[in-house]
């Protein structure tokens, strides 16, 4: 079984390595950009399983760090616009403060909810990302409910041109990379152990002697961070900033994306990610091709109806198999963790 | 004569109920002091509030000289000061191995430590496996915890608070649940620990008690109403009225 989930998760990331050849091949630019989103909110999910998987976490929130970068991006393209600072569209300045203010927030953020458990810290995360969603939509100046069209990216000189989709593509599956490697070494180091042992059985660690709050908060402060991170290359990949992104729909899909691929596994947020995309683009059409084939009439409606479907069976692939996608892949099927 | 614990005029009340009640008790450096008493009588809630997880209502926990009442759980097993749950309390997802290690980690200066591995830090793995060897587990290292049997996670809560390489032990029932063969394997392992570290031993198993404990309190609905030796308390006539019964006789 460990073959055939290492042989699965080695094709699918080098699947990913190759998604803009392929596309422009086949002159379908329109996958460079689907598959871009699948890597950012790979990156986005992955960050959320540091703490929801490894550290037993569930935050509610996780759409205001993914905002606050897109935000950084956005706001540096409105200085830049309108009043001709042209410093303000620095790439690695975006990137750099994409990482270090969504990481602050989550710190303080972090700092109020982690001192409440189980519903209450789902609640107050909730609630803090839904304050920020209200923030910036009373932000009139940097385009309020109606966001930021940018017409100027990231700007990384002559290192590379964010204009041009693939190298988009391929700054993002770098991070990606980075981001699990950065994980990988995290969650296996002395500090992972504490924020995994947190989760595991919290009062034994502090019985033992360690201060549980202030890992988990760090753990959350990163988590943060790397959010923004995503948020930085989804402003980049939509060209678009807004409010909506913060919403805490988002949030949703996020623990989704996790649930579905995989918790505290470190490709399962990747292949989570992967799949709900997936099925966002697929199902209606799937569901149309469906109803024409039984023979039924006015099958765009069909197709329109794609939720009520995508809803239930999220839920029976989480039911089903406890472990998600690479739960499954490992062979565990039914009700063991 | 030191002491390691000093217990003064302690309070803790759950709404009506009196857990605690004015208890006053001192423990020896290097003695085992067993606490025993009746179901409800308030033995978890003593221990519970000299680690710190309970909040006593009133009265002074004083340990290695100084006054550590208000002090966080982290902090007063970092002054060497741990426990043994009565209900076993590990990480059932981790190995034995790994628990142990998180244990010994946590005595080892701060965790904020992010890139090397630890399942492979010799730091962590060499205490981790001698503290096993010394619970007799050292051919279980690499079993999740929740599969280990009964007796070997209670031996495995003993490795954890060993790890935490403490001045004083505070044994919440470690026997509890445990057949006679697994008794006896425990009782030897705490003999072999006697002398170096203080224990406060809370025990229903009336041999292991009077196999272990050099001195012995009773406690009953919260207080304390005998403490003596061995010998005393099972010749003290209100202790064999209020708890020991018949059964103490041939004890
Ligand atoms: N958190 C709590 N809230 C309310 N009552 C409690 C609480 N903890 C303990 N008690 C009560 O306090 C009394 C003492 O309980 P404790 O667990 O300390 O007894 P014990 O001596 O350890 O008993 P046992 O031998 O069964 O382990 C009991 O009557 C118990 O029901
Ligand atoms: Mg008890």
């Amino acid at each position: 079984m460990q073959m055939i989930r290492v042989g699965f998760i080695a094709l699918v990331m080098l699947a990913l390595a190759v998604v803009p050849v392929v596309a422009n091949a086949i002159d379908e630019p329109f996958y460079v950009s689907l598959f871009t989103r699948m890597l950012v909110l790979a990156i986005a999910a992955s960050s959320l399983n540091l703490v929801l998987g490894y550290g037993g976490m569930v935050s509610f929130g996780h759409a205001a760090y993914l905002g606050l970068g897109s935000y950084v991006v956005g706001i540096g393209f409105y200085h830049a616009a309108n009043d001709g600072m042209d410093w303000a569209l620095n790439g690695w300045m975006h990137l750099a403060l994409a990482i270090i203010i969504p990481g602050l927030a989550a710190l303080l953020i972090g700092a109020i909810s982690l001192r409440t458990r189980g519903v209450y810290f789902i609640m107050i995360t909730l609630a803090f990302s839904q304050m920020l969603y209200y923030f910036f939509i009373g932000l009139e100046r940097y385009g309020g409910d109606d966001g930021l069209s940018l017409w100027y990216l990231s700007d990384f000189g002559s290192v590379m041109d964010l204009n041009d989709d693939s190298q988009l593509y391929y700054l993002a599956y770098g991070l990606l990379l980075l981001v699990l490697f950065i994980l990988y070494r995290l969650v296996n180091s002395r500090f992972g152990m504490v924020v995994r042992g947190a989760k595991s059985n919290e009062r034994r660690l502090m019985a033992v002697g360690f201060p549980t709050y202030r890992y988990r908060l760090v753990a959350f402060g990163i988590s943060g961070a790397i959010c923004g991170v995503a948020g930085f290359l989804m402003a980049n990949q939509s060209e678009f900033v807004s409010t909506s992104e913060m919403h805490w729909v988002h949030s949703g899909d996020l623990i989704v994306m996790v649930v579905l691929g995989g918790m505290g596994t470190l490709f399962g947020p990747v292949l989570g990610a992967v799949g709900f995309l997936m099925l966002e683009q697929y199902l209606p059409e799937l569901m149309e091709g469906v109803c024409h084939i039984i023979g039924g009439s006015s099958c765009g409606i069909a197709g329109e109806y794609w939720k009520m479907v995508f809803g239930p069976l999220l839920i029976l692939i989480v039911l089903f198999a406890r472990g998600g996608i690479d739960g499954l892949l490992q062979g565990k099927v039914g009700r063991n963790v | 004569m030191s002491e390691a614990l000093t217990i003064e005029g302690l309070v803790k009340q759950f709404g009506g109920l009196t857990a605690t009640d004015h208890l006053s008790l001192s423990v020896t450096k290097g003695e085992v002091h067993a606490v025993i008493g009746p179901n409800g009588a308030g033995k978890t809630t003593l221990i519970g509030q000299l680690t710190g997880e309970i909040t006593p209502d009133a009265g002074t926990v004083r340990f290695a000289g100084r006054d550590v009442t208000g002090l966080a759980v982290h902090r007063r097993s970092m002054l060497g000061l741990a426990r043994s749950f009565q209900i076993t309390n590990v990480l059932a997802d981790f190995t034995a191995r790994a628990n142990v290690a998180l244990a010994v980690q946590a005595h080892q200066g701060h965790s904020f430590r992010f890139w090397r591995k630890a399942a492979t830090d010799q730091r962590l793995i060499g205490p981790a496996e001698e503290h096993l060897a010394t619970v007799g587990l050292a051919d279980r290292a690499g079993v999740t915890a929740s599969s280990l049997s009964h007796g070997e996670q209670r031996q495995l809560e003993l490795a954890m608070a060993l790890a935490t390489r403490p001045a004083m032990l505070l044994l919440d029932e470690p026997m509890a649940g445990m057949g006679p063969e697994d008794s006896a394997r425990m009782v030897e392992i705490l003999k072999r620990l006697k002398g170096d570290l203080t224990i406060l031993l809370v025990e229903h198993d009336m041999d292991a008690v009077f196999a272990l404990a050099d001195r012995i309190t009773v406690l009953v609905y919260g207080r304390a109403i005998a403490t003596g030796s061995p010998e005393q308390i099972r010749n003290d006539p209100d202790v064999r009225a209020a708890y020991l019964g018949e059964e103490s006789a041939d004890a």
